[in-house]
């Protein structure tokens, strides 16, 4: 049913019951909003957004009033324009003022508000809040100082995530978002997952930026760097350089990182498909032989950690794989050094990375298989694009270029890792194919792709029915693990994405990552991965060869010793 | 679980289904306490027992002014503020017993008796100006009177 | 069954009790026992009579003669005079007699002269904590009718036709609210009442609950009945404890009596009520607030629409109503309509509490009128200024009320008139001021309280009420202009027109009306000067500064 509401003169029919926001967005009228976010509940606490509506004596909040028929509406009036005004210059006197050393300058919304509003000042005294910055983990920094209590990330991690760490504390002034008792993160259940800082307008929650080892390990001549980078980099990382959500860019993303500087630019991908036959094979092994089923996918470091602090009595369900980042960097230490006459203590492996909690994950004690650490330094996809802004690469002009072999060659199951159902595709590709006997025709698996929280599908190998089961983002990942927890999964093997939408989705991508752009990034992937020859993991002959030459075959001795892990209970609360 | 730590666990649990039940849970352990206050593993308990996220009920517990989650002394003096009480004399209320007891409002004295606090209307404004300590409200104050009303509470 | 020759009602509200009324009542007891009366003379706790100043007080009745400012030497005299005697103790009385010794009815006294007690109708007259004495004097009568008589509709209508308005201070049609409530769509259906009386100079809502917490049980199983509602709650604020305990008491009263829970006086409706206690903020009395609060979470008003009459707690349609809105519902049921609008004006029908506090002879609680002017209040009932001072203006409606000037005291009190004049009738809150004080002194102790029960939600008033606090504060000690003056009034603006909640959209009210009616007074303080020389002058004094 729709309604005639007018808008600054001019009159739309606009579903019955809208927010004046949405009739205004359709209207192609843009009204400023803070704690609006269009994934989440709307607060209506900044009150950014006020507009005059005739006939209400005060101004009314676009993103929550609903519009009755014939509302006449008004979004710049000069009440409203000093409403907006006032509200900003009160957020700026108790916001601190050190924007050329914060992060997120010039892609700061309250900046964008200041700008867009003409506020350059703020008549009222500076009224900071006295808080500790929060450097406890590897992944994630919180000032919560700069916190304009939009609550973005409060809903980020308890509803998107069903955690909840962070919630509203105190009163009036003092009114922040915290921790509770402000405990550190490392004191707490924090998987590091990002999703509050990609919910973050400001610099309250930022990442731990460890470009300035990466640039210290590109200037020393000992080093032999490798880089290797996550699938979900390359329909992401174009949009730090003003490109569209999801573009693929795959070839100058190759080519950037060798103008960096880097000895080799390999692929995560690679590893991803090396993943598929070791825990293709685990499946198989505990389908025929009464292993702990079901299984569930361990390559996502937010989802492990989720995993040790809920479900601790659940962790044989975990398969031991490590991620495909953390075989990458022991192979890259033990075969890729051997075959290549390297020592491996000179070898420096550094991950770009769409997600914070790979931080986390290299720095694991128990992840040094190698000898050494497996992988050496994690950058986000952010500040791998910071980083090619300071070597000034003009990222329009530069040309395509391919990754390195041997550890750059993949197949398309192993770029579908980035994103909801990605693993759960690969490993079906694969598995049909090693039950059935049989080639598998089409290879796309469409009930496991796409932004639905929990999906399944059951599929006939032989005289096998494997089910499975994949969900994405924590709070939709509960939903499977309570049936795991009481037995009554139906499942034979699940996937699960910490991050909504997988990894493209994750706490290091470009910001924002919206459900919009999350499903941009989706498609790309997926497009990637049709455009492949080979999309099917055992198919990749750099993995052959390493099985051939090294390896032996899948969960052999020396897989286990390099390529498997294990998992630490931990506390709940 | 220790039994003490049971015990507490069965104390707040019939709240769960009351209304306002998570505030009574609070009050509840913060009246067991010597000090006063609401320590880490009460709002645990909280948590766990009514299911929510612990940075939840540290977001409650912060809200209310009569939650402390820092120690406190034995006895809570709180002074009322508002106008009814300040236009009758409270801030001379005040400032005597800033003098007395050698602490400003938020501090509790050396011998862990009084914590000073300051409060909004208390509703006897009858009887301003008017001060609580815990749940005993004193009125019609005058700053001789003060020192009589605190020997009370020992 | 026993018939006592004469009754001593002590009041026992809470100003009493902290004035020590239980010595009196210990020592009362001791006396007639003493002197062989215990049989004879009745002694009752009651609720409130109103006289705060005067407390701890008692009425001996059958005379009806009031004795006040007591201390426990003075109960002998009162026992042995009076009791034994029958003469009467004047120099503890507070009433009047005349040259043949006659009484003057307490009702014809200054203070209770002009009063209209309905919704204090008990207030001093049972002992709240006994339900055969709220019987007694009709209690229940109006739910057994409504319950007999009355279909849910036409309960509504009635109150409607009555045109009681809110008495927590926002003033909206109780008959609507509880229309809306009882055609919302869902199940269950919840009646709160607010009983977190915050607004500073306010304690009407602790004594009517105190004196009368079965009048409140009988207006909440009416208004249960009329929106559809089967559960009832009671918010009480955490520091009332003996309003809390007191209500307790009446509801397992009524329980045990077949007047709350299933099938209430033996009719298919069914309704019981559960008291919650808050834990110290202002904000909560704001009815989402409240919920919210019941709901076990930070006290943070929602956004409206949608309103709690269709989403309220638990998400349900849900009706909040203050105590003397409820305590007005059994009257209006009894006598109808029409006799509710004799009184008042017809805008505001009815009577109002008001709670008379600050520099009044009288401080305490009274029932007038609605239109009564505040002349008639101050002078007449409470007694005028005392120690010799003048009148200097009159805050009405609490700290989020604006503030009055002498010329304004014939304005009559009701919702439109003080609006009208920049300030609001609000809960019924009225602070007397003498001419001892300042103006933007005690602006700054207004908006203190603002700056402190702010919930830090929305942006105007978590950063703007502490931004309008130190703009005052500056005033005060002399380092603020009239430059000043622009940024709080376009403060002012903000704070009333986005702010998400009453108390953020309410807080510049006392500013406003201070610079509308004190304006002289403020600007000499940009010249460095206070009048009333109660503010303490920075160094930088005179135009130049700031």
């Amino acid at each position: 049913m729709l309604t005639n509401v007018t808008i600054n003169g001019k009159t739309i029919a606009v579903p019955a019951g809208s927010t004046i926001l949405a009739a205004c967005q359709q209207a192609d009228i843009k009204v400023p909003t803070l704690c609006h976010h269009p994934d989440q509940q709307v607060k209506a606490a900044c009150r950014v957004c006020m507009v005059e509506v005739e006939g209400h004596r005060i101004l009314q909040p676009a993103c929550s009033y609903p519009v009755h028929p014939g509302m006449v509406i008004h979004t710049a009036t000069p009440a409203v324009r000093e409403a907006r005004r006032t509200i900003l210059e009160l957020m700026l006197a108790s916001h601190p003022a050190d924007c050329l050393q914060c992060p997120r300058n010039l892609k700061c919304e309250l900046q964008q508000l200041a700008s867009e509003m003409n506020v350059r000042e703020t008549p009222f005294p500076k009224a900071l809040r006295e808080l500790r910055e929060d450097q406890s983990t590897v992944s994630i920094k919180r000032t919560p100082a700069k916190c304009v209590n939009c609550r973005r990330c409060v809903h980020a991690c308890l509803t998107t995530q069903g955690i909840g760490l962070l919630y509203t504390a105190a009163r009036g002034r003092s009114t922040v978002v915290q921790t509770a008792a402000d405990a550190p993160l490392s004191e707490t259940p924090c998987v590091l997952c990002g999703q509050c800082l990609q919910a973050c307008p400001v610099g309250a929650i930022t990442e731990v930026d460890d470009t300035d080892k990466v640039w210290d390990a590109l200037a020393d001549l000992t080093k032999h760097v490798v880089v290797q980078v996550a699938p979900a980099i390359r329909v992401a990382l174009g949009e730090e350089f003003g490109g569209e959500s999801g573009s693929i860019v795959t070839g100058k993303l190759v080519a950037a990182l060798r103008l960096l500087g880097f000895d080799r630019v390999f692929d995560t991908d690679f590893t991803a498909d090396l993943t598929i036959l070791e825990e293709g094979h685990e499946l198989l092994e505990r389908v025929t032989h009464g292993g702990t089923l079901p299984m569930i996918t361990s390559c996502s470091p937010g989802w492990v950690k989720f995993a040790e602090h809920n479900y601790p009595n659940q962790l044989a369900h975990l398969s031991s794989c490590k991620s495909p980042q953390q075989m990458f960097g022991t192979l890259a230490k033990t075969y890729y050094a051997e075959k290549s006459g390297l020592l491996p203590s000179s070898v420096f492996v550094v991950s770009i990375m769409p997600c914070t909690a790979k931080k986390y994950e290299a720095a694991r004690p128990e992840m040094a298989s190698s000898g050494y650490r497996d992988v050496d330094v994690v950058l986000t996809t952010r500040e791998l694009a910071r980083m090619l802004k300071q070597a000034g690469i003009d990222w329009a002009s530069i040309t395509a270029d391919e990754f390195d072999a041997p550890l750059g060659i993949s197949t398309g199951a192993g770029v579908i890792f980035g994103a909801t159902g990605g693993v759960m595709e690969a490993a079906l590709r694969t598995v049909y194919e090693v039950v059935s006997g049989q080639e598998l025709g089409v290879v796309d698996f469409m009930e496991v792709r796409g932004m639905t929280g929990v999906k399944e599908a059951a599929v006939q190998m032989g005289d096998l029915v494997v089910r499975v089961g994949v969900a994405h983002g924590l709070a939709n990942a509960r939903q499977l693990m309570e049936q795991v927890a009481s037995g009554s999964s139906p499942y034979h093997f699940i996937e699960i994405m910490c991050c909504p939408g997988g990894c493209i989705g994750g706490g290091g991508q470009p910001i924002p990552t919206t459900h919009a752009v999350r499903e941009k990034r989706i498609r790309s992937i997926y497009n990637a991965d049709q455009a492949m020859v080979l999309r099917k993991s055992h198919q990749n002959p750099a993995v052959a060869e390493l099985y051939e030459e090294f390896l032996k075959r899948p969960l052999g001795h020396k897989s286990h010793s390099l390529l498997h892990t294990e998992y630490v209970p931990r506390e709940a609360r | 679980m220790s039994e003490h730590a049971a015990h507490r666990r069965e104390k707040i649990r019939p709240f769960v289904s009351q209304a306002g039940g998570l505030l009574k849970a609070l009050h509840a352990l913060q009246d067991a306490s010597p000090e006063h206050f609401l320590a880490p593993c009460d709002l645990k308990l909280v948590a766990d027992v009514f299911d929510v996220p612990v940075a939840k009920v540290w977001g409650t517990a912060t809200f209310y002014s009569l939650y402390s989650t820092t120690p406190r002394g034995r006895y809570i003096i709180r002074v009322c503020e508002s106008a009814p009480c300040y236009v009758v004399g409270a801030m001379d209320i005040l400032k005597t017993l800033e003098e007395k007891l050698h602490i400003k409002p938020g501090q509790t004295t050396d011998d862990g008796r009084f914590t000073l606090e300051v409060a909004s209307c208390l509703g006897v404004c009858g009887v301003a100006p008017a001060l609580m300590v815990d749940m005993h409200v004193h009125g019609n104050l005058t700053p001789d009177k003060l020192v009589s009303i605190l020997d009370n509470y020992v | 069954m026993k018939y006592y020759r004469a009754h001593v009602l002590i009041c026992s509200g809470s100003n009493c009790m902290i004035k020590g009324c239980r010595n009196i009542r210990h020592t009362l007891e001791q006396e007639l026992v003493h002197h062989g009366l215990q049989w004879e003379v009745k002694v009752v706790d009651t609720g409130c009579l109103g006289l705060c100043e005067q407390g701890p007080s008692l009425i001996v009745y059958p005379e009806g003669v009031m004795y006040g400012r007591l201390a426990t030497g003075d109960i002998r005299e009162i026992v042995t005079e009076h009791l034994l005697k029958g003469r009467l103790v004047h120099r503890l009385m507070q009433q009047p007699t005349s040259p043949t010794g006659e009484v003057a009815p307490l009702s014809l006294t200054p203070f209770f002269q002009k009063q209209k007690r309905i919704v204090l109708k008990n207030c001093g007259l049972i002992d709240p904590e006994r339900l055969e004495d709220y019987v007694q004097t009709g209690g229940y009568t109006a739910l057994a009718t409504v319950l007999d008589t009355m279909t849910p509709e036409r309960v509504i209508t009635e109150l409607k036709e009555s045109g009681l308005r809110g008495r927590g201070g926002a003033g909206f049609s109780t008959g609507k609210k509880w229309e809306l409530t009882r055609a919302a769509r869902g199940e269950p259906k919840y009646l709160i009442c607010n009983a977190d009386e915050g607004e500073p100079g306010t304690f009407k809502d602790r004594l009517i609950l105190e004196g009368d917490p079965h009048l409140i049980i009988e207006g909440m199983a009416i208004g249960g009945y009329a929106t559809g509602a089967t559960q009832g709650l009671v918010y009480i604020r955490g520091e009332y404890e003996l309003s809390i305990r007191r209500m307790e008491r009446a509801i397992r009263q009524a329980r045990e009596n077949g007047l709350l829970g299933k099938n209430i006086l033996g009719s298919t409706y069914s309704f019981d009520i559960e008291v919650c206690a808050g834990a110290g903020a202002y904000v909560c009395g704001e009815e989402t607030a409240l919920i919210e609060s019941i709901e076990g979470n930070r006290g943070e008003p929602r956004f409206k629409p949608p309103y709690p009459a269709e989403k309220g707690l638990w998400g349900k349609p849900t009706s909040v109503n203050n105590v003397e809105t409820l305590a007005n519902v059994p009257a209006i049921m009894e006598k109808g309509a029409p006799w509710y609008r004799s009184l008042g004006t017809p805008n505001s029908p009815g009577t109002k509490v008001f709670t008379l506090t600050g520099n009044v002879v009288n401080s305490g609680l009274i029932e007038v009128p609605m239109g009564i002017t505040l002349r008639e209040v101050i002078y007449e009932i409470g007694g005028g200024i005392p120690n010799g001072r003048q009148f200097k203006m009159a805050q009405t409606g609490g700290t989020s009320g604006g503030c009055l000037a002498a010329v304004h005291l014939d304005i009559p009190m009701d919702y439109d008139s003080l609006q009208s004049h920049g300030s609001s009738l609000g809960s019924g809150a009225l602070l007397v001021m003498d001419d001892s004080h300042c103006i933007v002194d005690l602006t700054r102790c207004f908006l203190k309280f603002f700056v402190h029960e702010s919930c830090g939600q929305c942006t105007p008033c978590r950063e703007g009420t502490p931004a309008l606090y130190e703009l005052v504060d500056k005033i005060s000690r002399g380092e603020a202009s009239e430059v000043a003056l622009a940024l709080i009034n376009r403060l002012s603006r903000t704070l009333q027109n986005s702010s998400l909640c009453a108390l953020g959209q309410t807080a510049p009210v006392p500013v406003l009306s201070a610079l509308r009616h004190f304006w002289p007074e403020i600007e000499a303080h940009f010249g460095g000067r206070c009048p009333a020389n109660k503010c303490v002058m920075g160094k930088a004094v005179g135009k130049s500064a700031n």
